[in-house]
């Protein structure tokens, strides 16, 4: 399927068109010709099954994959990823595996090495690293090793390694993986808050599809290395044939139960929703309305 | 359930890193039976792992005990606990080290001092268990996420272990994943093991794990039925989790006659069902809450 949007083209910040990648020494190609508009501001959620693609085309979209080696063309901030592009100061990319990306001693030294690479000033820097270490429930770390920490407290500095660089587009492969409910939670609202106050766009890897449900403009399935279909999310869950099937990828359970309520005839299909406080107004609304509901109640 | 030996019993488990150091673990009691599936949950720096640490004697209390079949680990030979407890790490690439992922699976038993053929029957049948007969001769880190996972699990398996621990088995992998691993633990405890898995998964808790144990602050804040200790909304939020997202819309739609213990979808879609007045729709319920209905 087709992930271009007809926008106008300064609308565009990543522009990603025949997309063909093969790991050297593979079989089969890690990307098999993805096609992909993002628009500026826009809050993108990636989900497939394991080995679809979705961390190759993150590593594609930082520039971390060389122009040369991929098929295709992608541009970033109406730039093309190509050998010597500055693009990649506009993007941040927060790994899956934490381990990959911190390199500190401290965690006040991993936040540094970012934005001291690129010729912050040190006193901003320093200033500004208890204030991203709050946004990640952090506060206080500043001088602990980085090898104590936990899965998740490693997890929450590659984020606030991130957001340090204060970028236009920011990457996320599985942020939240290690988390806790509520870590996840925090992360996707410190994602919210910084596209509400700076309009940075987003491209997001994640299962918890809860959250992608509430948060995402759009979201896009990769599986063995193509975009197989994409939508908003109220859309997706109810139309795609990729999910509500037991080995399916996770749908959020509000549209499961909607989902099955539809198939059954019980209910339309305009009341469908992937969003829970959507879903259970709906559901109260329905069921106040049923003579059988009412008696239970009574 | 309390004659008889328990698979692990702690009693007034305190556990300090350093000597004079802070209370990682501040008196914890907990027993488990043996043949039981046992989910420990909590927020990231909780105490979970340490706790589970205990289990097979990697760590030892500070003070207070912690039995595993009868054995105080402060005292029993580490060889023996490992036969005892197979613990599979949160991370796999921790744990894998050999080259060939069938080498990397008969390593345990054959530490266990077992014989080629005996090695090699253990070997193939935990592979098969977890679907990686047919990877046996790759190298282990061509492995995706997932395999990787998977072969963790296997390599403990095949030590055959009567108590399982599992630290975040569906960490970083698919839908289909994590209902892979479910399905392993849940066979395995089918046949009379012991398990117990730490998770951040509550739907999976909610789905499949008979009992939970809630780790806060390095206390024990809750220990029962998953359907009652997961329908604690105020509780799970003092420790920084909440309900299955089924649980939560349940709970906001109890006056209507929801149930506010509802735990999965399946329950949820069967209530809402004979509320909307589908026929013969309202058996269903009982039908579903009997996987969880087992009281500890």
């Amino acid at each position: 399927m087709d992930g271009v949007t007809a926008v106008p083209a300064d609308d565009i910040v990543i522009r990603v068109r025949d997309l063909q990648f093969r790991y050297p020494g593979a079989a089969r190609d890690a990307l098999a010709g993805i096609n992909l508009d993002v628009r500026r501001g826009e809050f993108v959620g990636v989900t497939g099954p394991s080995g679809a693609g979705k961390s190759t085309l993150c590593l594609c979209l930082k520039g971390l994959i060389p122009a040369g080696m991929f098929g295709g063309t992608i541009s970033v901030a109406a730039q093309p990823v190509a050998p010597g592009s500055a693009y990649v100061e506009s993007s941040a990319l927060v790994f899956q595996n934490p381990e990959t990306q911190i390199i500190g001693l401290t965690v006040a030294e991993d936040m540094a090495f970012g934005p001291e690479n690129l010729r912050r000033d040190p006193a901003e820097i320093r200033a500004a690293i208890p204030r991203y270490l709050e946004q990640v429930r952090l506060s206080g770390y500043q001088d602990a090793d980085t090898y104590r920490l936990s899965g998740g407290q490693k997890q929450r500095l590659a984020i606030a390694d991130a957001l340090i660089l204060e970028p236009r587009i920011l990457i996320l492969d599985e942020p939240t993986s290690e988390l806790d409910p509520i870590g996840k939670d925090e992360v996707f609202e410190v994602v919210e808050r910084l596209r509400r106050e700076r309009s940075i766009t987003v491209v997001m890897v994640e299962h918890a599809a809860e959250q992608l449900a509430e948060m995402a403009d759009r979201i896009i399935v990769l599986d063995d290395g193509a975009l197989v279909d994409q939508g908003p999310p109220d859309e997706l869950y109810r139309n795609s044939r990729l999910f509500h099937r037991p080995d399916a990828e996770r749908a959020p359970q509000i549209s499961e139960v909607l989902f099955q309520l539809v198939e059954a005839g019980l209910i339309s299909a305009d009341q469908f929703t992937a969003r829970e406080e959507t879903g259970i107004e709906r559901l109260r609304s329905l069921l106040m309305a049923s003579p059988s509901a009412v008696v239970q109640h009574v | 359930m309390s004659d008889g030996q328990a698979a692990i019993q702690i009693s007034d488990l305190v556990f300090r890193y350093v000597p004079g150091g802070p209370e990682v673990l501040r008196g914890v009691n907990v027993r488990i039976e043996v043949g039981e599936f046992v989910a420990l949950i909590g927020q990231n720096g909780a105490g979970k792992t340490t706790l589970a640490k205990h289990f097979n004697g990697l760590l030892k209390p500070s003070s207070g005990t912690v039995r595993v079949l009868g054995r105080d680990t402060r005292t029993a030979p580490v060889a023996d606990l490992a036969r005892t407890v197979g613990y599979v790490y949160q991370n796999p690439d921790h744990q894998i080290f050999a080259q060939r992922v069938r080498a990397e699976a008969a390593f345990g038993p054959r530490n266990l001092g077992l014989g080629p053929a005996e090695v090699d029957r253990r070997v193939d049948a935990a592979l098969a268990l977890v679907g990686l007969q047919d990877l046996a001769d790759e190298f282990a880190f061509s492995l995706g996420r997932g395999q990787r996972q998977k072969l963790a699990v296997a390599s403990v398996l095949a030590m055959e272990p009567p108590i399982l621990v599992v630290d975040e088995p569906t960490t970083g992998l698919d839908q289909a994943g994590s209902r892979g691993i479910l399905d392993l633990l849940s066979r395995w405890n089918a046949d009379g093991r012991t398990i117990v898995a730490i998770t951040h998964d509550m739907t999976l808790v909610a789905e499949r794990v008979p009992r939970t144990i809630v780790v806060n602050d390095g206390r024990i804040l809750a220990d029962g039925a998953t359907r009652q200790v997961l329908s604690d909304t105020a509780l799970l939020r003092t420790a920084y989790l909440r309900p299955p997202q089924a649980t939560r819309i349940a709970q906001r739609l109890s006056d209507l006659g929801v149930a506010a213990d509802t735990l999965t979808v399946t329950e949820l879609f069967t209530q809402v069902s004979r509320l909307l007045g589908a026929p013969g729709a309202d058996t269903a319920r009982h039908g579903a809450s009997e996987a969880n209905g087992r009281t500890v």
